[in-house]
């Protein structure tokens, strides 16, 4: 039985040839990004082309903030109050709702849960053209509360601390709360969200990550005068298509953070993802 | 934590003495904060999906019955809208290369996908984490910088694509001048960037597969492909219609990559050679705000595409599993 089950699961050298294989051509764009963003703009255009970075880097960099076309840093530091104001609330909106969902009885719950599944299918990004609208009437077009406020809830947020509350919280321990005379909302922060965290971090990771590399909403609502970072990129290599060198800096320097947050938090995201996957 | 156990022991001491006078008013708050704050704790999503999710989605069905302009005015004209489409050679265009680079990015995607996962699901593997991690990490980078690389790559004089393909003997290819050219570029970027996304998602579906099953057919002799072929894929069907309805969702949206490719021009190259539905609906809504009502209207088609087409995989994929 053993060895039966041993052949099963073996593994050949093409196994591992394949997986290197694939590895490479996962990572090799981002060394490529290093090479090209490191090299002067004469050096790019080499035949054969340059495979090892340069020392240019700084000088590129330079370029990049001195160039009042696509105004990266004010990008950067918009997406990173963006996406964390938004990290923020779509964890606490999910965990209160998602608690109140697994562990608190009312009416109509049940239909109202199934309503929040319903709209996890629905591409909303097909309503786009009113909301831009809405945005001119509330005077938000141009300014951080149109990339914000819009999204400070999902319904997988609520859906995915839902799930993982109704397993994670006992009943046992909400009684108990009960019994000692704290109201809902504080056995919601002491014993709820304190549960919760393990999911909760997933969810702040995997949120953090969607609003910092979001595109279209704010490439539509947004100017190079006050953009967020993609659309900073965006608009740098479109005005700069020729300066590669420049274009690969900034490229490097925005994806930097999301790589870092990766390689911190690689194995629960991966967790996180495929968990998911399983249940639903 | 700490909070509750220390506030624990006063609390089964104190509630007997006071007895009925002072329980009275504490009891009915807590009656209405068990009763009524659940409400309050999903209002938030209601609120604010409400919003900003559903009252746009109804408000675009309702402007594309209109000849609506944004910054002006406003006549209902029925359907009119969806009879246009039906005519329109630039909507049936953007289909085409919507669903052209759909299948050019989907299909060899889930084929990888499945053998890189077929790959990974072996217990002996050493490394897993490592190469589960390398192979999602495309994943991270934003859309906007795989298309500036990928751009660059594609470029014709300098680009590494065309300069590989020279050894072969083949010339510099103009990869957005044409459109199955352009197809390809596009498609690669997604492929890219999601193989290793739908790759961690069927290893997960593998992985809930009973050991048992493959062990009674190894001892029914039944090689390691067969397996695959017998087991493996149709108790993998549940994960594997998520995730073909999951990129049927994202492909159908498809926006930036083709954007950024095409420098920013909303048309996809010069001909249209890779406009995709929803650059479209961008240019008819919010490029030209005069023709927002039309917008509307492909915006709403472009909705029940992808109802039917989630519907359809649906029921493919079950019948091919059968």
């Amino acid at each position: 039985m053993i060895s039966a089950s041993k052949r099963l699961w073996r593994t050949s050298p093409l196994t591992y040839l394949a997986l290197v294989l694939a590895t490479l051509l996962s990572i090799y764009p981002f060394y490529y990004v290093v090479v090209i963003g490191t090299r002067t703009l004469d050096s790019i255009n080499d035949v054969p082309p340059p495979v090892t970075p340069g020392g240019a880097f700084t000088d590129n960099f330079g370029r990049v903030l001195d160039n009042d076309a696509a105004n990266f840093l004010t990008g950067m530091m918009n997406s990173i109050i963006v996406s964390s104001v938004v990290t923020v609330s779509v964890v606490l909106t999910g965990s209160l709702a998602g608690f109140a969902f697994a562990k608190l009885r009312f009416r109509g719950r049940n239909v109202l849960l199934l309503s929040i599944i319903v709209t996890m299918m629905i591409p909303t990004q097909l309503g786009i053209i009113p909301l831009w609208g809405m945005m001119q009437t509330l005077g938000w077009y141009d300014t951080l509360y149109a990339v914000t406020v819009p999204f400070l809830v999902t319904a997988f947020g609520v859906f995915m601390m839902r799930q993982y509350a109704s397993q994670a919280v006992s009943d046992e321990l909400i009684e108990a709360g009960r019994v000692d005379g704290a109201s809902t909302l504080r056995i919601y922060w002491n014993i709820v969200l304190p549960a919760l965290r393990p999911a909760a971090g997933v969810l702040g990771l995997l949120t953090f990550m969607e609003t910092w590399n979001s595109f279209l909403w704010p490439y539509a609502v947004l100017t190079p005068e006050n953009p967020t970072l993609q659309v900073s990129l965006s608009f740098l290599s479109y005005a700069y298509y020729t300066d590669y060198s420049q274009v690969f800096a900034a490229t490097a320097v925005g994806t930097l953070p999301l790589v870092i947050v990766f390689l911190l938090f690689g194995r629960q995201i991966i967790g996180g993802i495929m968990e998911g996957a399983v249940k639903s | 934590m700490s909070h509750s156990t220390t506030a624990a022991p006063p609390t089964p001491a104190a509630p007997p003495p006071p007895g009925g006078t002072r329980k009275r008013p504490r009891r009915s708050l807590a009656h209405l904060d068990i009763k009524y704050s659940p409400y309050l704790y999903i209002a938030p999503f209601f609120l604010i999906f409400g919003i900003f999710g559903l009252y746009p989605m109804l408000r675009t069905l309702w402007m594309s019955l209109h000849d609506w302009d944004m910054i002006g005015d406003r006549t209902f004209i029925g359907l009119d809208n969806y009879t246009r489409l039906l005519s329109d050679d630039y909507f049936w265009n953007a289909l085409v290369n919507t669903f052209g680079i759909f299948a050019l990015s989907t299909v060899p995607q889930l084929l990888l996908a499945l053998f890189l996962a077929n790959l990974l699901n072996r217990t002996l593997l050493r490394a897993k984490t490592f190469f589960r991690m390398a192979i999602f990490i495309p994943n991270v980078v934003s859309v906007a910088a795989v298309a500036i690389v990928f751009g660059m790559l594609y470029q014709r004089e300098y680009g590494l694509v065309n300069w590989l393909l020279g050894f072969v003997g083949i010339d510099q290819i103009d990869w957005d001048g044409q459109t199955w050219s352009s197809w390809t570029a596009i498609a690669s970027m997604v492929n890219w960037r999601w193989t290793g996304y739908n790759t961690l998602i069927l290893l997960a579906g593998m992985q809930a597969i009973p050991r048992d099953l493959y062990e009674a057919a190894e001892i029914d002799g039944a090689g390691q492909w067969r397996q695959f072929w017998r087991i493996t894929l149709p108790l993998l069907r549940p994960t594997f219609i998520f995730v073909v309805i999951l990129s049927t969702i994202g492909g159908m949206q498809l926006f930036t990559e083709p954007l950024l490719f095409a420098n920013g021009n909303i048309i996809g190259g010069t001909q249209r050679d890779f406009q995709t539905l929803a650059m479209y609906m961008y240019e008819m809504g919010i490029t030209n705000l005069n023709s927002a009502g039309y917008g509307a209207a492909v915006a709403w088609a472009l909705f029940m595409i992808i109802g039917l087409m989630s519907l359809l995989n649906f029921v493919l994929v079950r019948r091919a599993a059968k």
